[in-house]
């Protein structure tokens, strides 16, 4: 009886997924094994590799930080309107990249806010969208609302004796951020940076919309594969880019309990 | 524990300036939608004229999403329930390791899924072109997201018994399955759906290279109108897009705190 009932399930996602994955994986093959290390061995790829890689790294370290803050001040102060302030700042989870992508071009573009006050003030048309500055606001909008989530969710369980013995002992704001809030947070740190990290590597919405000037990884496969129909080039990116997203993430599952990636 | 420490004013001028930096940018892409004129502001007056324009436009990917999250949902709710069940009964090592196996697909990014399902099946023209290819991806992509939530409810103790008892009083499969287990998950069978469906219409990154000129969901329409359009027509867009998945997210969280104040958590 378990049988029949796996068996729907089992063949929809070899059929659509396994196979499909299996062939992607091989692909490279044809051309040679040193296809497979192409992201390495190739400079512009290479390039596109190590851009991605700073960026989801800076927009990681600044959304544990900026977030982790928020998180304990949102999970430990009372006012009115908290529930409603929390369910909008997370919100933008379920926004597809490229209408963030769009946010900052309403903000930094060409016709952007910013730019027309910039251009009222006479200090030129300021426009910040489309190179690295707009990649990373961008990046840092879709990743804080995760961040503000679980550390709202994990500030709200922490035990704050340990802050107020800590404090009446006469440690310093330092000294109990370092000492108590940064060991009580780690795992929900640990989890949430892995994933902030392995959204940021595989982004290609945002990105897109913003055509940047600054060339991360998912949109150099997007090219290879649509203006240059280089498919074992792409298949050969995708699999490195899998690979550090899908190692990343089976990391951040021995620290989370999220149902999913958990 | 919220009373007696002092919050920090650092802590708080952070909380402030966030919320600005995620809220200003939704509001700024719904006025801007209802202006005459962007770069002149709201003294241009307003106007539903960019509104009409996306209707006439891009009306159909709105209900081409619509449909297809709907069909994603149906979908899964055949594949993954009875899937579910089997994975939380099951104890041998295969179910484990395809459980893990199925949500690569969240893992990996979609870019890669896509270019494996064009690679395998670009060439079979009928299905390539049509809204099924669409569907076939944003359900593998959604799938673990069903399976986990309502594998989860199936495992969990008080049902083994309730379902053992029944067995044992002589009911057959197709009976517990019906009236014991299907109503016992049916919370999460929910939220799962919720879930499904939310992502579904705002997927992207898959359905970009999987779509055709005629096979066009809501995303890749704005993405289409953000390169293409005036930026009040993509703001209009972006307005419909929150106007279909806002009622979505708030039924979301309310069948949530329901399950919470049945099951308790």
């Amino acid at each position: 009886m378990l049988l029949v009932c796996i068996a729907p399930v089992v063949t929809f996602f070899c059929a659509f997924w396994l196979l499909p994955i299996a062939r992607l994986l091989a692909l490279p093959a044809e051309k040679g094994w040193e296809m497979y290390f192409v992201v390495l061995t190739n400079s512009k790829y290479l390039m596109s590799l190590l851009n991605t890689l700073l960026l989801s790294v800076l927009v990681t370290l600044l959304t544990l930080i900026v977030g982790g803050g928020v998180g304990i001040f949102l999970a430990r102060t009372e006012f009115l309107g908290r529930r409603l302030l929390i369910s909008l700042l997370t919100l933008p989870l379920s926004f597809p990249g490229v209408i963030v992508g769009f946010f900052i071009i309403l903000l930094g573009g060409r016709q952007g806010t910013i730019a027309n006050f910039a251009d009222d003030m006479g200090w030129g048309r300021w426009t910040f969208a489309y190179g690295f500055l707009g990649l990373f606001l961008a990046y840092l909008y879709f990743s804080l609302p995760r961040a503000i989530s679980s550390y709202t969710a994990a500030a709200e369980s922490m035990n704050s004796s340990l802050e107020e013995v800590a404090r009446s002992l006469g440690a310093s704001r330092l000294q109990v951020i370092r000492d108590v809030w940064i060991p009580e947070l780690a795992p929900a740190t640990l989890a949430c940076g892995a994933i902030v990290f392995a959204t940021a590597m595989g982004a290609f919405g945002t990105a897109f919309t913003l055509a940047s000037k600054f060339e991360v990884l998912p949109i150099s496969i997007y090219n290879e594969f649509t203006n240059y129909a280089n498919f074992s080039l792409a298949a050969s990116l995708s699999i490195a880019l899998g690979l550090v997203t899908s190692l990343t993430l089976a990391l951040a599952r021995r620290w989370s309990n999220d149902p999913v990636i958990g | 524990m919220k009373s007696n420490i002092r919050q920090s004013p650092i802590l708080l001028l952070l909380t402030i300036l966030v919320s600005l930096f995620i809220i200003c940018p939704a509001l700024l892409s719904i006025t801007s939608g209802l202006e005459e004129n962007y770069s002149k502001g709201w003294k241009s007056g307003f106007t539903l004229r960019w509104l009409r324009d996306v209707w006439s436009n891009y009306g159909n990917t709105v209900t081409a999403s619509i449909a297809i999250a709907l069909c994603c949902v149906i979908g899964n709710v055949l594949l993954g329930v009875t899937g579910a069940y089997a994975l939380a009964r099951s104890k041998s090592k295969l179910s484990i390791w395809f459980e893990e196996l199925l949500t690569l697909p969240v893992a990996v990014p979609g870019l890669a899924t896509a270019l494996a399902l064009i690679l395998a099946y670009g060439q079979v023209r009928e299905f390539r072109q049509s809204f099924a290819f669409v569907l076939v991806g944003h359900m593998i992509f959604t799938l673990p997201f069903m399976v986990r939530t309502v594998a989860a409810s199936f495992r969990r103790q008080e049902l083994i018994a309730l379902e053992e008892a029944s067995a044992t009083l002589g009911a057959g499969f197709i009976e517990r399955f019906f009236s014991i287990l299907v109503p016992a998950a049916l919370p999460a069978i929910l939220s799962g759906s919720l879930m499904v469906f939310t992502l579904s219409i705002g997927e992207f990154n898959l359905t970009w290279m999987l779509h055709t000129p005629l096979t066009r969901t809501l995303p890749v329409g704005l993405a289409d109108s953000y390169a293409s359009m005036r930026i009040e027509i993509g703001s209009a867009y972006t307005m419909v897009f929150f106007i279909v998945v806002l009622p979505l997210l708030w039924l979301m969280q309310f069948v949530a705190s329901l399950a919470d104040k049945k099951y308790g958590t």
